[in-house]
């Protein structure tokens, strides 16, 4: 069973000057699943998806990916990790100065040694795939709507085929159809490669959409895990007070 | 009584210090990082052609904007204050020797600085808080490599050339004060600049504007790089890049000063 596991987290902790934002995190994901991280705004979903990455450094704990330490060891080794990851960013996160054919053949372009020409051909098939046409190839981000540039972002991650694909609250700012739209997006897209997925998010429809296994964290601490039939009929008063979206129960709201 | 007022004290005294110190271990740190990455591969030649082109080429018109009133304000003060002695050669020789150790590479810089370091710190800083620096980590793409290096040597080389162009318009703004206002003789206003041109003075603006090339990259990328929390945290990040790099440019002007000619 070990084998299957893609990546597992122990006892993480990272705090920023006085707040600990993660507080011991235990976390098993497996070969092919997607799992889904719950938890309202502030709770360090986000601290915990950057740590994964080496984009930021956890104080204490341990990741492994592929049964590699990645905490605390020289920066090649996360370097090389990121040629088998890809990420979605909130706000898209794509770079402004580049075309949008450029944004998402980026790592093409740079890293894999891909001839201009042959990879502005492979961005237009992988933006076809994720539903955008050729014709906003040449544009600029900024020309894009919202719903279009997290599609670009989108194509941008899974354009080198990653193991491992990281959506950081995937749906947020869009509205219920685009959200829906991106949801699909990210359950084709994840079926196609077999990729293990990773998301965080607080909106309930899209976790139950794409989710195998879902987490909740609260205060710095993966506090319930379970399916989605579990979640519905769990008695754990946090997570319920979470998916029934109430201001009254044992979470306190931050004043 | 007098313990508690001391450790008040002390302790008002030393956050700020601490803090400093702190900041000042972090740029330090940045500093070596940054430099480290200019040397190791790989190398993006095109970005650092295009910051060749943004630094350099369109500076060229503020650069000699600034350099030509310099040498032209220097030629009538000179007159001013020197019109009894032999005017022409101590004109021709003060706005020489000001113009190339001193107004063109600190002026020249402080523009500069201005133009390039706060476009640089908005940038960077935009691509800090949108994500875009974290998205290139997660493309495999270092950003002191893509981001960082590209400037620094672009800043580093590109100053120099500047510099140099600016001496030129310099004494070619005092020639034009000395001739067509004080009356001077066009080859004598010449040959006493030519025979006082010294290469020390030359060679000592000319480091002098590699390292404020370097400094206002540096200040631009490391303010822009560590810059957070939105458009305030952006512009904040831009003001204090302006600042430090003016200060450091005339801090280190002194010191290269010092160094080449202080026996």
């Amino acid at each position: 069973m070990s084998n299957d596991i893609k990546i597992s987290i122990r006892n993480l902790h990272k705090s920023f000057g006085k707040k600990n934002v993660l507080n011991g995190v235990d976390l098993d994901l497996y070969k092919g699943e997607s799992l889904v991280v719950i938890g309202g705004s502030g709770t360090g979903k986000s601290v915990l998806i950057k740590c994964i990455q080496g984009l930021l450094t956890p104080d204490s704990g341990s990741i492994k990916i592929d049964g590699v330490e990645v905490v605390k060891e020289n920066s090649d080794i996360i370097e090389s990790m990121h040629s088998k990851m890809g990420m979605l960013f909130q706000g898209g996160a794509l770079f402004d100065s580049l075309t949008v054919w450029e944004n998402v053949a980026f790592d093409l372009i740079q890293n894999r040694k891909i001839s201009k020409k042959e990879a502005k051909i492979v961005a237009i098939k992988v933006l076809r795939q994720v539903g955008l046409g050729a014709d906003i190839a040449d544009l600029y981000p900024s020309e894009l709507s919202g719903g279009m540039q997290k599609r670009v972002g989108l194509a941008r991650a899974v354009i080198t085929r990653p193991e491992i694909i990281f959506f950081d609250e995937p749906t947020t700012g869009l509205d219920p159809i685009m959200a829906d739209v991106i949801n699909d997006l990210i359950i084709e897209s994840a079926k196609d490669l077999g990729a293990t997925t990773l998301t965080i998010t607080h909106d309930m429809t899209s976790a139950r959409k794409i989710a195998d296994k879902i987490a909740m964290l609260y205060q710095g601490k993966i506090i319930w895990t379970g399916s989605v039939k579990e979640l519905e009929k769990t008695d754990n008063p946090y997570v319920r007070q979470f998916i029934q979206g109430s201001s009254k129960g044992p979470i306190a709201v931050e004043k | 009584m007098i313990i508690n007022f001391v450790e008040t004290f002390l302790r008002t005294l030393g956050k700020p210090l601490v803090k400093f110190l702190a900041s000042l271990g972090d740029l330090t740190a940045f500093v070596i990082k940054s430099i480290y990455h200019c040397f190791v591969p790989p190398f993006y030649f095109k970005l650092f052609f295009k910051q060749l082109l943004d630094i350099g080429f369109y500076s060229l018109p503020v650069v000699g904007l600034t350099t030509l009133f310099a040498g032209m304000v220097i030629a009538l003060q000179t007159y001013s204050g020197f019109s009894g002695f032999k005017a022409e050669s101590v004109i021709a020789s003060v706005v020489l020797i000001s113009v190339t150790r001193e107004l063109a590479p600190v002026l020249s810089a402080l523009m500069v600085a201005g133009r390039i370091g706060a476009a640089m710190t908005a940038e960077i800083g935009t691509m800090r808080v949108t994500e875009q620096i974290d998205a290139l980590v997660t493309l495999s793409t270092n950003p002191f490599k893509y981001l960082v290096a590209p400037r620094l040597w672009a800043g580093l080389l590109v100053l120099p050339v500047l510099v140099f162009i600016g001496d030129i318009i310099g004494i070619f703004g005092g020639y034009i004060v000395g001739i067509y206002k004080l009356g001077f003789n066009p080859a004598n206003y010449i040959t006493a600049t030519f025979e006082d041109l010294q290469i020390i003075g030359i060679v000592s603006g000319l480091v002098k504007a590699a390292v404020f090339g370097f400094i206002i990259s540096m200040m631009g990328c490391y303010h822009g790089y560590k810059s957070k929390g939105g458009a305030q945290g952006v512009g904040n990040a831009t003001t204090n890049a302006v600042v430090s790099s003016s200060i450091l440019i005339l801090i280190f002007n002194y010191l290269i000063t010092e160094m080449f000619f202080s026996r």
